[in-house]
């Protein structure tokens, strides 16, 4: 039963052949048998999930369901929750209860999602295999050997072991898009500004963006619908007509010009992911797409943007743990210059503290101008080139991430990590939406994702181009059987 | 380019941060790297080229300027590491 896509599971409900509790008690009995290995969720309230499912039933009976009615969800760490700790995966805030709900949680709540808990995350969202987690790394169901992606690697991991229907989660340079390659899923990173970002714990505030991790395209929509939202609590949140996703999904992609970017395809990329990649083209051809050759020759300065950037966000962002409002405070400090400097040292792990250091070195004086300024100028740039090839695509086609799931300690150089990001964080500068859907497994086993990338507040295509692959393949009905 | 240790020192403190001599030998190879990899910038023109700071270009929403959500102070002093009579409580500040 928690192996079921959200729409088998919404008809199910809605024709009372399952109930929200007995689905709910699957997912978390799953989660007893298996998180102990797997370590996707840093929180789970069981008492409390059954309850919302009790409350679900009761609502479905007397006909005020609605679509997400009685799914159990998992929540991204990040997500504020005024009746659960929100940790962030980090020492600095292990018991820290909010005290107001992220927008989009109170959505799914009015929705009657079911909440099961909290999935573990890297440290402050900052990291692509949960590696850097106070709470230990999540494991890929796929192979528990190797990582299930990151930073949104606990939701993944909770969907992919089949601990919860669908999941949040947070794409600040691809973290939704490529967990969810890396297990199999469709993770859908929508516009900048389409999802709520109140009550979301800031990384890097021009970047993070809110979106559903789900096994299908349909399934995405459906959660879309009720993430979206124009938010007045959030500044940076788009006042745009939020249309119901589902209606998009025509399985019918002919005429549609799909642009490939020989820049996605350089050295790095894996051969098997390469030849997947490659056989998705003539999929989308066979469909009665046009594929549409483009270049996009700044892609190659998304890396150094996107990490002088996102640390200098995320170092402003950060000095608000201070440890005198909450969060960590050292012991017996003896002043207040020690207490600053003892809580956030032993506050932060390593990830963290490196992307502060790199945020205040590029912001400080002297250093403004070369990093920093240059930086803007470079996200200009790669906004405008993908602005121009849009004039000519619908979308474009790449892969999601250049290798499938690495195993544990494979990337333990920083440096090393931060490439694993090459196809996804321009999407993140330009603040376009972008999707990874399944299209195949390498040799040893493992999913390959393909990333699709779309015009601003274009989630339709993308939802319909995802659902139409998906109706003529089945790579994404393929589940792990963990026993 | 080398990012000396004393120059992680002096950004640790400016970050509030503090790290021992192990600590500062491995960031300052570390950051040298990343910084490495960003200096790859300096070969792409930008002369004239008007900073992006927002994937979005809209303007800054005003509102009125009224208190929507106030009289919280237990709420707010309940994650507080420490607090005395409905404030923050920290080291003495002013000798």
């Amino acid at each position: 039963m928690n192996e079921l896509t959200l729409r088998e599971a919404a008809d199910k409900l809605a024709t009372k052949e399952i109930s929200s509790v007995e689905l709910t008690q699957a997912c978390l009995d799953q989660i007893a048998k298996h998180n102990p290995t797997i370590n996707a969720f840093v929180t789970v309230d069981a008492e409390k999930a059954l309850a919302a499912a009790q409350a679900a039933d009761a609502r479905i009976a007397a006909g005020n369901g609605a679509p997400l009615t009685g799914i159990p969800i998992a929540h991204k760490d990040i997500f504020n929750t005024t009746d659960m700790r929100t940790t962030c995966s980090s020492r600095m805030l292990e018991n820290f209860i909010p005290p107001f709900d992220a927008t989009i949680t109170t959505h799914l709540r009015q929705a009657g999602a079911v909440i099961l808990g909290k999935t573990n995350l890297d440290e402050f969202a900052m990291g692509s295999s949960t590696e850097t987690s106070y709470f230990g790394a999540s494991r890929n169901p796929w192979d528990t050997q190797r990582t299930p992606g990151g930073s949104s690697g606990g939701s993944s991991a909770a969907i992919a072991a089949n601990m919860a229907i669908c999941a949040t989660g947070t794409d600040t340079g691809g973290s939704i898009r490529q967990p969810a390659s890396l297990t199999n899923l469709t993770g859908l990173k929508p516009t900048y500004g389409r999802c709520s970002r109140y009550g979301i714990i800031a990384f890097a505030s021009s970047l993070d963006q809110a979106g559903p991790m789900t096994r299908t395209a349909e399934d995405a929509a459906m959660l879309l619908n009720v993430m979206v939202s124009y938010d007045p609590k959030d500044s940076t949140s788009i006042q745009s007509p939020a249309p119901d996703f589902t209606q998009a999904l025509t399985g019918d992609v002919k005429g549609l010009k799909i642009g490939i970017a020989a820049e996605y395809f350089g050295d790095g990329l894996n051969d098997e992911v390469r030849a997947a990649i490659e056989t998705a083209q003539q999929q989308y051809q066979a469909m009665g797409a046009e594929l549409v050759p483009i270049s996009l020759p700044n892609s190659g300065y998304a890396i150094p943007t996107y990490y002088i950037i996102s640390p200098a966000e995320c170092s402003s962002n950060l000095a608000r743990y201070d440890g005198v409002k909450f969060g960590y405070r050292c012991e017996e400090p003896k002043d207040i210059r020690d207490l600053y400097f003892r809580s956030r040292s032993e506050g932060f792990g390593d990830e963290v503290k490196r992307r502060i250091m790199l945020g205040t070195y590029v912001l400080s004086s002297g250093y403004y101008d070369a990093y920093y300024r240059k930086a803007q100028q470079a996200r200009r740039l790669i906004a405008d080139e993908f602005k121009a090839a849009f004039e000519k695509v619908d979308l474009i086609l790449t892969p999601t991430s250049p290798t499938t799931a690495f195993k544990f300690g494979e990337k333990d150089d920083p440096v090393q990590m931060y490439l694993s990001d090459i196809y996804t964080i321009n999407v993140n500068l330009a603040g376009l939406p972008g999707i990874s859907v399944p299209c195949g497994f390498d040799s040893k086993g493992l999913p390959i994702g393909m990333q699709l990338i779309g015009r601003p507040l274009d989630e339709e295509t993308l939802l319909r181009s995802a659902d139409a692959y998906q109706r003529q393949t089945d790579w994404h009905k393929r589940r792990v059987h963990l026993g | 380019m080398s990012v000396t240790k004393e120059t992680v020192q002096h950004v640790a403190n400016l970050a509030r941060l503090q790290f021992n001599e192990e600590e500062t030998e491995r960031f300052s190879g570390q950051i040298s790297r990343i910084v490495d990899l960003m200096d790859a910038l300096s070969k792409l023109p930008t002369e004239g080229v008007k900073p992006m700071s927002h994937a979005v270009d809209m303007a800054i929403p005003q509102r009125d300027d009224v208190v929507t959500n106030g009289n919280q102070r237990d709420t707010m002093l309940a994650n507080a590491p420490d607090a005395e009579k409905g404030h923050f409580r920290v080291p003495k500040v002013i000798e």
